[in-house]
């Protein structure tokens, strides 16, 4: 058996350096074209017109039970059969951004149901808009009650990025996969993406721990 | 021309008829109190006043004009007519302050700073200006629904609708929001309150209107109301609430 040998790694510091940017950028990327998605569709899917309802129900059925990676080769390899000639790092978050929204749309719904309607009726009675209602009543408690379950979405769509390298986007993992063909040091390579992954993930829990509590510093009700 | 003038209103949920032909006139001034046993259709009747609830037929008039869940103005009206609920509703999220002030600095356009002066002044009106800091959590539940009182002042409201607003407290507590009510009864607000505190509906009020079944099955000065009941259903409610 080989000993282990990072030094070799080392060497191609550049391109996991490059990789890891370039994994942030899809993580953000995808993120806010999700999060956009998950607001306005958990919003339609409450109080929109039924045939937009349906749309929606059906987009998130359709994401949520097929694979990613065929989500994924659909956005990058079909779209431009139809004219839609995107990179693979568009197209990668483009596709990532869609998986999210799905999930979103579910979570940030459940946050809005989670507020009584009372609370909706005390804005009206103020005189407020329906979106001032929205906005200013409903929304701040409802994103505080689904923090959790979204800053875990947010984690599995970090990790899911990886997919990426499939259609040569090059983030972190294909960063990896064109070490290793270089190096033949497959633990090595591995061990230590797997490393920066887990340390994004880590980053990324303390930060949104430290959002959280200056963004829903109001005490709970008893 | 009365402020409110409730005109043969009647209201159905399904099969259910929840107000059966309900008139009744508010003057400017006047403290009315609706009393009856629950599922009379009072509290339905106050959420008909502010448009909360459709009815299906009959006609509202505040200050002259048609109340209609879809009519013209509906948050201005809105404006003009506070309510209090039973559960206060405070956002738990904003501090008292901006609960006060969020609809007056969305609405009304005035500043931060004309914002925390508004919000000063109804809150000593309800004895908490102190509390224009804390968050609704951190106040007990009187202090709670003298706050939702005080946010609804904020807006400079013409009629003021009470929905049991001291059912849902400790009975410790129920004085203080009385006694704010009271205050504001002796400043001239005209207020429609539906409540189970006979002692307040008794010396504040200045009618008292029976509720039974959907119908107003009698109104008058709470003295006379409550010594002389003419209707059995008025004097089997007396005897069960004393």
């Amino acid at each position: 058996m080989q000993s282990l040998n990072f030094q070799q790694i080392w060497r191609y510091q550049d391109h996991l350096i490059d990789g890891t940017l370039h994994t942030l950028l899809l993580t953000l990327a995808a993120a806010l074209i999700g999060t956009a998605i998950g607001l306005a569709g958990a919003a339609a899917v409450r109080s929109g017109p039924r045939p937009v309802r349906w749309t929606i129900r059906g987009y998130i059925e359709l994401i949520r039970n097929t694979p990613s990676l065929i989500q994924l080769f659909i956005v990058f390899f079909v779209l431009p059969n139809f004219g839609l000639r995107l990179n693979s790092f568009e197209a990668a978050a483009i596709a990532l951004g869609l998986y999210f929204g799905a999930y979103s749309i579910e979570i940030i719904r459940a946050g809005l149901d989670s507020i009584p309607g009372s609370q909706m009726e005390a804005g009206q009675c103020l005189g407020l808009t329906r979106w001032q209602v929205f906005r200013h009543v409903v929304l701040p408690p409802a994103l505080r009650n689904v923090y959790p379950a979204f800053t875990g979405q947010f984690v599995l769509l970090l990790l899911g990025t990886s997919l990426a390298s499939q259609i040569s986007a090059e983030e972190l993992f294909h960063a990896g996969g064109f070490i290793e063909s270089r190096t033949y040091r497959s633990f090595e390579v591995y061990a230590v993406i797997c490393g920066i992954y887990f340390a994004l993930v880590m980053a990324f829990k303390l930060l949104f721990a430290a959002v959280g509590r200056l963004a829903f510093r109001w005490p709970v009700g008893r | 021309m009365p402020l409110v003038d409730i005109r043969n209103v009647s209201k159905s949920y399904g099969s259910a008829r929840v107000l059966d032909g309900v008139s009744l006139e508010v003057n400017e001034g006047e403290i009315v109190t609706i009393i009856g046993k629950s599922g009379s259709g009072k509290s339905t009747l106050l959420r008909c006043i502010n448009a909360l609830e459709r009815i299906d037929g009959g006609e509202i008039l505040v200050e002259g004009r048609s109340v209609r869940t879809d009519m013209p103005k509906l948050r201005e009206f809105r404006q003009r007519v506070g309510i209090v609920f039973q559960a206060f509703n405070l956002f738990p999220h904003l501090t008292v302050e901006r609960n006060i002030t969020l609809a007056p600095v969305l609405n009304k356009r005035i500043t931060r700073g004309q914002g925390r002066a508004l919000a000063l002044d109804v809150l000593e009106r309800v004895g908490l200006a102190d509390k224009i800091d804390a968050y609704p959590a951190q106040l007990s539940g009187g202090q709670q629904q003298r706050v939702a009182i005080a946010r609804c002042l904020a807006m400079g409201p013409h009629l003021m609708l009470f929905d049991e607003v001291t059912s849902a407290l400790d009975p410790e507590l129920v004085g203080e929001v009385l006694k704010v009510m009271e205050d504001m009864a002796r400043q001239g607000m005209t207020m429609v309150l539906v409540t189970h505190e006979m002692g307040f509906a008794r010396t504040v009020a200045s009618k008292i209107v029976f509720m039974h079944r959907g119908r107003v099955r009698e109104e008058g000065p709470p003295a006379e109301l409550f010594a002389n009941p003419r209707t059995p259903e008025l004097r089997s409610f007396i005897a069960s609430v004393r």
